[in-house]
């Protein structure tokens, strides 16, 4: 992982002030099925290479964010705020 | 002894002689030396014992690769083990000691394992010492342990202060030598942000040992002219005594700054070590090459030295290395060196130079062997003579020292920090550094551009290139002309030498030599990673600095392949060893962690609180009385008080956030498993958060306050978890909601007033009407206080079980609201009480914390399945609680629990069985996960998960405790002990 | 060729000239009965006891490197089965009862060294926590000792139990627990397999994994096409990258844990210990350095490296347990995946091809794991049925709901 994360809010900042949650997988639908929810609670794709994850700037602004990153190089490619990510993939 | 220090020269400063001793012996050297050069100067050349067979060693190096001179320095607290004598600075009062040795360092009875050394071959003791199998612990390995190991580690604490800093610039240079300060000066002088790293008292690298001329003026002094001159500039930052380290994803560097290493009394008020982060944009890698050593018998006996080695002690300390010198290279530095010797007045016997075709036209006086090796060196503590090899013929000659040069390997361990391999080359014969390097370039010897005119233009070349990544134009700074250097320092790689009778060393300190590897090679540990690891070859202190080229030579012509398809092993930080302390920095002892403290611990502190931590937290345990000297009497009495009276609480900690917007009902709908969308403004709901996997979270009430106002408590453990988790929910997976969340945790003191006199106390500071009636059970509201003076919000929810409020009141007032409180409740009898006697009463009645909600517990285990919704579209959890096994029957579920004779008790972490099952882990159903002495049972009770518990009340069990030897037949119960129907809350 | 004193005297009069291979280098042969891929401490050892226990012979190891390349090579070697949940205790405690007769078995001195391990606790509530975990092991005939903060200081008087942010309260040992060469442990088991006929194929990259009608037919290899009968997975790291080969997502994500040694010392505590209140543990090895970690560092990565927050982490917990470390150095940080699984326990199954079969998810417990998880993964390889201490590690839990969460942690691997 990169030493610092460029939080589109802060700036370039130490990676220790955030938090790492996991991949950044979109939340399914209610309805859509036992099957559905738990490949998205439980199963990962787990690539070697690009990868978006989901990263809170807990010691910062408390956004979450989208980090697409490389899983072999560490390093990063993009940091969005996952409100806006959302509304992109809605 | 005799003094080896010459008349004149060097850069010491004789004016001030240093006082130090070794091994407890008096010896003197000046300001400008390092420990290895004072040493020598004294004439002690044996300094160490290595590790395996405990051989006598010399000072091998000038620098931070040295194998063998390392020794323990300082005493007590500050007892330094394995500190590298050449990179030690002479100061007075040094205390060094040797190490690896018994009883002392010339008579060391470890010495016998070279006797025994046919028996002791690499890897040997995979083969041995297994029988009988218990003697591996009790005998053999307590003998091994102790014959292993370098120096002694002190058990004392460290005295001594650490720091931890961020640096960050455009370019950063790692290492003065000729080509970084030709770096650093061609950047400075853009005003760009550069920072120069140096891991030596003085940058200078090798020029400082040079006695070629930079512009008419000796190197020295070239070098304080251009540190003068970077001094001088605002934007350049010198950083010497700084070893980076470790090169980070992210254009990160470690580095650690010696700050007081140097100095007989450390001053307090500044850090012994300062770790330092370099954020740098670009990076110039300019950190030299490291000489080789060539793999001949006998070259660990002490007097044989790396030839740049004895350069620098002979003209940058002025130390003469014996009297009589041979030089054994592979290259054309070995005549710089013959060639300083002899005008310094010191015999060099004889130059043998493997090169059959050697150009090299030596003007001095020694004589030059071509095509000759040295096969093997004559004396076992000190050198005596050597033997060479030439053309089959074997010649003997005496001398009392010898240099020894192999060639010269790039210094590229930082530039394969971050995973690139490094490439041979055929032409360097060397290493050079992965291709793709991005953000790092990489000057002079450390990019196999050897010579002090190609290093500087080099270091120019490299800093222009860096700075135009970042736009900015530079021109490269002028190179003097240089006179007197020697130019080329190419070497035709050497590995095997002929004539070998003596041991022949690869790597010096863990004692690995040329039979280990051909020994690995034969056992089918080829591969140079499993030759490493089964040899030990490069794992010692200088992680092969010295050792691993020459390795993967001889593995290569062993394997008959080249360098570049055995490669080498993996390059990892550090580059040279960190301590603990500069990593640790200021965070020691107390100040391991932060300290929380609610706004009434003072407070409680002066009514003589026991404080416990929580978390980050201190947070009041019980409040002694004069006459109680156990803190169960005074718990008892925190309870009792409660249960007949009333008592005041802190309960600060909780975790308090504030929700708003104008969704806010529909966002808490989501987040508990319970229904809130139904909640009216002035009330409180008790709530059950679950994770998307179905098992609890955390609890807590949430009280709405206004329309579109709600302020959620949590426990103290998951409050900052809960918010992270809330602020996830309202950003990432509902971003479409209107919703706020603050955490107002440290904005408010909050106290519990609990016990059947609750009221009457706490009406006295409330404005409002505050009974049954006007403010019944779960009534939630902002309130006046103190005749207006304040306002504050009510809350009446109870953990007790007791007729209970709850009041929040700006932090900087708590204090003041506590003593009314005690104030208005003292003729009633009040009474503070802390966590524990609020754990007893909560047990009593019952509910549940992170004990029972251990992350593995659904609803339905706690008998709260009806607080799942089964009507709500969504909430977090809601699609996996129903999972098989989560419905499971015989699941754990909890119960109260109860010693079936109240004398006996019983601890958490007990385990239930069955009445008379046997004790084993098939039988195993269920734990105690709280417990306590309830003044109201009058016994210890206990909650319990268990499996099918809730059906299983008025059974008899035993309660299991074979950990503490403690064993008592309880039966299972309702968990709630206290008022079962309620009924005290709703007075 | 059998070691013992007298081998080792014997050549050692003859220059040491005579010692055979430890393992051969054989060619790959077209077809094995049983083909596992990864040559680690799992792979190495489920070939072992296929060969010599379940008596099957023809068995590759293929190995994209060199054996021993992943974990086992680069854990901190500790071994112990003080274990919380019925789903793993049993199965820890056998691997420690093989472990304990493991050098006589297999000839090779891995030296195992039961030196004790002791898990310091700082609370009430850890307490509790630790007494249950006791309990359990105690029930299950493991060792557990819980120690009161004097006791823990009698045997580590040099620990911070004055000044210390959060005071050492006590511990629960198990004595039984310890250390274990770790690369020797894979040389001993490549030997032993070996012995027995196994062909370790190293240099030989599993690029594919061919099916036909159902069934894993074979794999394909830098070193060409190898057919098997079974296939049998056993690369945690990569677990999810190789099993995505045969077209399977798993509930694994691969993580970066990072361990450390420091420069070698005269002996300078005895036993594992690891803290209770930050990451850090710390052992030290007959060499002399002491061997630590902490926590992984938390996000997915297959580099091997990590970062240097995470160093100075632990580095701050290790000083607040032991002040004295603060003038040792740290001589070399290295990293390796781990297989976090969502529930921090493994899964040895077969999965969803009718002859593949996965050892995986063992997260940074892998190491003490290695010889029941190669002993049970040969059980189930050869009878098609789990081993009895195994049978909690099925791939459907997660579906079904029967979690084996030790940490309580739940669907979020970096904290467990």
């Amino acid at each position: 992982m990169a030493s610092r994360i460029p939080c589109p809010h802060c700036g370039l900042r130490p990676k220790e002030e955030f938090t790492v949650k996991g991949a950044a997988l979109q939340r399914p639908e209610a309805e859509a099925g036992a099957q559905a929810w738990h490949d998205y609670v439980y199963l990962r794709d787990n690539p070697r290479g690009a990868y978006e994850e989901y990263w809170h700037h807990t010691s910062g602004c408390r956004r979450w964010l989208v980090v697409a990153r490389n899983t072999v190089t560490h390093e990063v490619a993009s940091c969005r705020d996952a409100a806006e990510v959302k509304a992109v993939t809605a | 002894m005799s003094s080896y220090r010459l008349e004149k020269g060097g850069q010491i400063d004789r004016t001030v002689p240093l006082n130090f001793t070794f091994d407890g012996r008096a010896m003197r050297g000046f300001r400008g030396d390092t420990l290895a050069s004072a040493l020598l100067a004294n004439g002690r050349q044996l300094v160490g014992r290595s590790f395996k067979y405990h051989r006598p060693r010399g000072v091998l190096t000038a620098g931070a690769a040295e194998p063998n001179a390392l020794m323990t320095i300082g005493s007590g607290g500050r007892t330094e083990p394995n500190s590298r004598a050449p990179m030690q600075e002479l100061y007075d009062g040094l205390e060094a000691r040797s190490q690896n040795r018994w009883p002392s360092l010339d008579h060391d009875i470890g010495a016998i394992n070279g006797l025994l050394s046919p028996f002791l071959s690499a890897g040997f003791y995979y083969k041995t010492f297994m029988w009988p199998a218990k003697f591996w612990e009790k005998l053999y390995e307590p003998v091994i342990r102790k014959a292993a190991g370098l120096g002694r580690a002190t058990h004392e604490a460290d005295p001594d202060a650490y720091e931890k800093c961020w640096a960050h610039c455009d370019l950063l240079v790692v290492g003065g030598g000729a080509a970084g300060l030709a770096a650093a000066l061609t950047a400075g002088r853009t005003g760009t942000r550069v920072i120069l790293a140096d891991e030596n008292a003085t940058p200078g690298g090798f020029l400082l040992s040079e006695t070629a001329t930079l512009g008419g003026q000796t190197a020295a002094a070239y070098v304080a002219n251009i540190l003068a001159e970077l001094g001088s500039l605002d934007n350049v930052t010198l950083m010497p005594r700084t070893t980076v380290f470790g090169w980070y994803d992210g254009q990160v560097f470690g580095a650690v700054e010696r700050v007081q290493k140097h100095v007989a009394s450390p001053d307090a008020n500044q850090p012994i070590e300062r770790l330092w982060r370099i954020a740098a944009r670009k990076a110039v890698l300019a950190t030299g090459s490291e000489e080789r050593p060539l793999v001949f018998g006998g070259n660990d006996v002490p007097g044989v030295m790396m030839a740049g080695a004895m350069r620098t002690y002979l003209n940058r300390h002025a130390v003469a290395p014996g009297r009589k010198t041979a030089i054994f290279t592979t290259n054309d530095s070995g005549y710089a060196l013959a060639s300083d010797l002899e005008k310094a007045g010191i015999e060099v016997a004889a130059i043998i130079d493997s090169r059959r075709d050697a150009g090299f036209d030596f003007a001095g006086n020694a004589h030059v062997i071509r095509g000759g090796f040295v096969s093997n060196v004559l004396g076992r503590s000190k050198v005596e003579g050597i033997e060479i090899w030439r053309e089959g013929q074997s010649e003997r000659i005496a001398v009392d020292n010898l240099a020894m040069s192999g060639g010269f390997s790039p210094v590229i361990h930082l530039a394969c920090h971050r995973g690139g391999k490094p490439r041979w080359s055929n032409e360097h014969a060397a290493f050079l550094v992965p291709d793709g390097l991005k953000d790092l370039h990489v000057a002079g010897a450390a990019a196999g551009v050897w010579g002090i005119n190609p290093a500087m233009r080099s270091g120019c070349e490299v800093s222009v290139a860096a700075l135009a990544e970042l736009g900015i134009s530079a021109s490269p700074c002028n190179i003097p002309e240089i006179e007197g250097a020697v130019a080329s320092l190419s070497a035709q790689p050497l590995w095997c030498i002929p004539g070998i009778r003596a041991k022949a060393f690869v790597d010096f300190q863990n004692d690995v030599h040329l039979k280990d590897l051909g020994l690995a090679v034969q056992e089918g540990y080829g591969h140079v990673e499993l030759a490493k690891r089964y040899t030990t070859n490069g794992m010692a202190t200088d992680q092969g600095k010295l050792s691993n080229v020459n390795a993967i030579g001889l593995l290569a012509e062993a394997r008959r392949i080249s360098p570049a398809d055995v490669g080498t092993t993996t390059f990892r930080p550090f580059y040279t060893p960190v301590s603990f302390g500069a990593l640790a920095g200021a965070a020691v002892g107390k100040h391991f962690q932060p300290v929380r403290k609610s706004p009434l611990h003072d407070w409680a502190a002066r009514r003589g609180a026991t404080f416990v931590e929580a978390g980050l937290w201190y947070r009041s345990s019980w409040f002694p009385l004069p006459g109680e000297t156990h803190w169960r009497q005074s718990v008892d009495r925190e309870v009792r008080t409660v249960r007949q009276n009333v008592g005041l609480c802190d309960v600060s900690t909780l975790g308090k956030i504030e929700i708003c917007g104008a969704d806010a009902a529909e966002f808490l709908n989501r987040v508990y498993c319970n229904g809130f969308l139904k909640l009216p403004v002035g009330k409180a709901r008790y709530g059950l958060m679950l994770r998307e996997d179905g098992f609890i979270y955390d609890d807590g009430t949430t009280s709405r306050i206004d329309e579109n106002r709600y302020v959620m408590t949590t426990t103290t453990a998951y409050a900052a978890g809960v918010m992270n988790h809330l602020e996830f929910c309202a950003q990432a997976v509902w971003p479409e909601l209107d919703v706020r969340l603050a955490s107002v945790t440290d904005q408010w003191a909050q106290m519990a007033i609990a016990g059947p006199k609750a009221r009457t106390v706490l009406q006295q500071l409330v404005d409002e009407d505050i009974s049954n009636e006007a403010f019944p059970y779960l009534a939630a509201r902002e309130v006046s206080l103190l005749g207006g003076r304040l306002r504050g919000r009510l809350f009446r929810i109870s953990f007790s079980g007791e007729l209970a409020y709850e009041l929040a009141v700006p932090a900087d007032c708590g204090e003041s609201v506590a003593d009314a409180i005690m104030l208005a409740g003292k003729v009633h009898g009040i009474c503070a009480y802390g966590v524990e006697a609020l754990s007893v009463l909560r047990i009593e009645k019952g509910h549940v914390t992170h004990n029972e909600i251990n992350g593995t517990v659904v609803p339905a285990d706690l008998g709260m399945e009806k607080m799942v919704s089964p009507t709500k579209p969504d909430f977090i959890g809601k699609h996996m609680v129903h999972r098989e096994g989560l419905v499971d029957p015989d699941r754990l579920q909890l119960v109260g629990v109860v010693p079936i004779d109240p004398a006996h008790s019983f601890r958490t972490g007990a385990h239930i069985l069955q009445k008379d099952a046997a004790a084993t882990l098939e039988n195993d159903e269920g734990y105690v996960s709280s417990s306590c002495f309830s003044p109201h049972v009058g016994s210890t009770i206990g909650l319990a998960l268990v499996k099918r518990g809730a059906s299983r009340h008025g059974e008899e069990v035993q309660i299991w405790n074979g950990l503490r030897n403690e064993f008592a037949m309880g039966r299972l119960v309702s968990p709630v002990f206290v008022d079962p129907r309620s009924e005290k809350l709703h007075v | 060729m059998r070691y013992s004193a007298l081998s080792i005297f014997l050549n050692g009069l003859f220059g040491n000239r005579n010692w055979a291979a430890h393992w051969r280098q054989p060619e790959p042969k077209a077809h094995y009965d049983v083909i596992i891929v990864g040559g680690g401490g799992h792979g190495l050892a489920t070939a072992y006891y296929l060969s010599k226990t379940f008596g099957i012979r023809n068995i590759a190891v293929v190995e994209k490197g060199y054996i021993g390349s992943g974990n086992v090579g680069r854990n901190t070697t500790i071994i112990r089965s003080n274990y919380l949940l019925p789903g793993n205790n049993p199965f820890y405690e056998f691997s420690m009862k093989l472990w304990e007769g493991l050098e006589q078995d297999f000839n090779f001195n891995a030296m195992v060294s039961q030196r004790g391990v002791l898990n310091l606790f700082h609370s009430d509530a850890q307490r509790d926590a630790y007494t249950r975990r006791g309990n359990a092991m105690r029930l299950h005939g493991v060792d557990a000792e819980l120690l009161d903060r004097e006791a823990v200081c009698a045997m580590l008087p040099f620990f911070d139990y004055d000044n210390a942010r959060f005071p050492i309260q006590g511990g629960l040992l198990q004595r039984r627990g310890g250390t274990v060469r770790h690369d020797a442990v894979a040389w001993g088991y490549a030997r032993g397999a070996d012995s027995h006929g196994v062909d370790i194929l190293q240099n030989c990259e599993v690029t594919g994994i061919r099916r036909e009608g159902g069934k894993a037919v074979g794999v394909e290899t830098t070193r060409g096409f190898i057919g098997c009968g079974k296939l049998a997975l056993a690369a945690a790291g990569n677990s999810s990258q190789v099993v995505g080969m045969a077209g399977l997502k798993l509930p694994i994500e691969s993580h970066v844990l990072q361990a450390f040694v420091s420069e070698g010392l005269k002996p300078f505590i005895d036993s594992v210990v690891t803290f209770g209140a930050g990451h850090f543990y710390v052992s030290q090895s007959d060499k002399g350095g002491l061997v630590f970690g902490g926590d992984i560092d938390g996000y997915n990565s297959y580099a091997q490296r990590g970062n240097l927050a995470t160093v100075e982490h632990v580095a701050e917990a290790g000083k607040a347990m032991i002040p004295a470390l603060s003038r040792i150095r740290v001589l070399r940080s290295w990293g390796g995946i781990m297989d976090m699984s969502m529930d921090g326990s493994p899964i040895i199954d077969r999965v969803h091809l009718d002859n593949l079969y996965l050892n995986a998810g063992w997260c940074y417990g892998g190491f003490k794991a290695t010889p029941a998880s190669g002993y049970c993964f040969a059980h189930l390889i050869a009878k098609g049925e789990p081993h009895e201490t195994a049978k909690a590690f099925r791939l459907d839990r997660f579906q079904r709901g029967y979690l084996i969460d030790e940490k309580g942690q739940g669907a979020q691997p970096n904290l467990h």
